[in-house]
């Protein structure tokens, strides 16, 4: 029989309150503004619109203040926000190449149309905690260097001509871009519905199997053949009129990884492509989807699927860290039901095994005094 | 005839992109200096909904979709009739409103003058500005390399 059990209310209504009071910490410590978040905190804001899916740097600032800097928890809070609302549409795709350029270099071609620049990057640094930063010390305004513009083509539209690199990665003309929104992951999958899957994955996780690649569990050789992190521009088709509306723009960051190929049955020898894009600034994240999406073409390139970072299903069923820690942490709500019944069972399972001990040590025993 | 209509709408586009990607306040500010009207009826809106980012794989491939974002829209009417629409990123319902009346504005000769002057052109100016402010930061991080030469010559 089974009788429900209730109760908690209370302790659970304190709980949240008491949160509440702890989140806000001591009351002499000034409240956090969102946008000192949006501002000071952009690149953890950045992660939280990657993984949540949701470009919006308010409602991602308020959720790592809601989540007391607990980036998944925050992530969490985006997701379900977002399927409060009603949708609009697809935008058409981004132009990257048409990108204003805040970062951008290449670690094949030094000398590539639009040079390497920079940016706001945390490369070259000492990595040393700065005290003066904890002081509270005034910043220097950057350094400017009025120069013509200059158009920036992606490295791969440079590579291209020699037809030693693959193409771009294209899809039959009446493929419909997949949706995991919409539809439930079906495996295998085409390479545009892992990227969409890759591109919201856990950053801590792709990273792992890239780096797992680079340690030897599906070496693909890979380079950096450009990354780029800037403002592009969104669009979005509409009935009510004669022309795509523009929406204004976003940040995004771009890796281009390129990947030496000795050649299959399937393809001839080449450089084959990874490619990363997320929102935000976060190339660490785009490095990482850029190795992943290539391991996992394993198959399309002929190659034998040896290692987890090659296996499609494994991949993209646990990239996900809302999932994740969904299915994780149900395990501290209450099973005692469960744990009831699975008691019951080891309790008889005990007893038989002492039983069959008990006898095999009685006959045993007799074996003993008869020699 | 076509060309003029081409035009047009190039020019209605562009006010659009300019209010897309304007703060509201600034909008808000430069509406009350002009003295431009806000009386309309609301058709639709404003209202807050999801668009999906889509890119392309490799940059130039086919579409894949990347995430959502958050866009606010609305559409009003003139009391002279015009309808006007508004798109933009965010949830800021005052620029939906206000950025759908400019654009039912620009489409009667009798305000466009005012709109283009008073409203997209400072908007256009400050955003430039802000453009290129960024754009030669970023050029000032540009690597100019140099090559040692060693050996006899």
């Amino acid at each position: 029989m089974y009788v429900a059990v209730k109760g908690g209310e209370a302790a659970i209504a304190n709980a949240h309150r008491l949160l509440a009071d702890r989140r806000r910490g001591d009351r002499s410590v000034p409240a956090l503004r969102l946008d000192q978040i949006v501002e000071q905190l952009a690149l953890g804001v950045d992660r939280v619109m990657s993984e949540g899916s949701l470009y919006d740097r308010e409602l991602a600032a308020l959720a790592v203040v809601q989540a007391r800097g607990d980036m998944i928890e925050a992530i969490f809070l985006v997701r379900a926000y977002r399927t409060t609302l009603p949708r609009f549409g697809y935008t058409n795709p981004v132009d990257t190449g048409a990108m204003q350029v805040e970062r951008r270099i290449s670690a094949t071609y030094k000398d590539l149309p639009g040079g390497q620049v920079l940016g706001p990057t945390f490369d070259y640094t000492h990595r040393l905690l700065d005290p003066e930063l904890a002081a509270g010390a005034e910043v220097e305004t950057p350094a400017q260097r009025p120069v013509e513009p200059e158009t920036m083509p992606r490295v791969s539209a440079i590579l291209a001509h020699e037809g030693l690199i693959e193409a771009d990665g294209e899809m039959p003309l009446d493929h419909v871009p997949g949706d995991i929104t919409r539809e439930p992951l079906q495996f295998p999958m085409a390479r545009d519905i892992r990227l969409q899957a890759l591109s919201r994955g856990d950053e801590g996780f792709l990273l792992a199997l890239g780096y797992s690649t680079q340690r030897g569990y599906a070496r693909n050789h890979p380079f950096v053949g450009e990354i780029r992190i800037g403002e592009v521009e969104l669009e979005l088709d509409v009935p009510e009129l004669p022309f795509a509306v523009p929406l204004g723009s976003i940040r995004v960051t771009e890796c281009q990884m390129v990947n030496q190929f000795k050649g299959s049955a399937k393809a001839p020898p080449q450089f084959t492509r990874g490619y990363g894009l997320v929102f935000g600034q976060s190339e660490r994240k785009a490095m990482a989807m850029a190795l992943c999406d290539r391991a996992l073409r394993a198959s399309e390139l002929g190659e034998d699927v040896v290692a987890a970072a090659q296996d499609e299903e494994f991949v993209i069923s646990h990239s996900d860290n809302v999932q994740a820690t969904g299915f994780v942490e149900h395990l501290k709500l209450p099973h005692y039901v469960d744990f009831q019944a699975e008691l019951g069972l080891v309790r008889r399972m005990r007893a038989e095994y002492e039983a069959r001990e008990n006898e095999d040590r009685a006959a045993e025993e007799k074996r003993e005094a008869a020699e | 005839m076509r060309g003029q209509e081409a035009r047009k709408q190039a020019g209605r586009k562009a006010l659009m992109a300019t209010l897309a990607h304007a703060e509201a306040d600034e909008i808000a500010r430069l509406w009350n200096e002009a003295g431009l009207p806000s009386e309309a009826e609301l058709l639709r809106g404003p209202e807050t909904g999801l668009v999906t980012v889509r890119g392309r794989i490799g940059g130039g491939g086919a579409p894949f979709n990347v995430g959502e974002a958050t866009v606010t829209r609305a559409t009003v009417r003139l009391p002279s009739g015009q309808v006007g629409h508004s798109y933009a990123l965010g949830r800021d319902k005052g620029k939906a409103r206000l950025a759908a009346i400019a654009d039912a504005l620009w489409q009667d000769a009798a305000h466009r003058e005012a709109v283009e002057t008073k409203l997209a052109a400072p908007l256009r100016a400050a955003l430039d500005a802000a453009r290129e402010t960024r754009r030669v930061e970023t050029a000032a991080t540009k690597v100019d390399f140099f090559t040692m030469v060693r050996g006899e010559d």
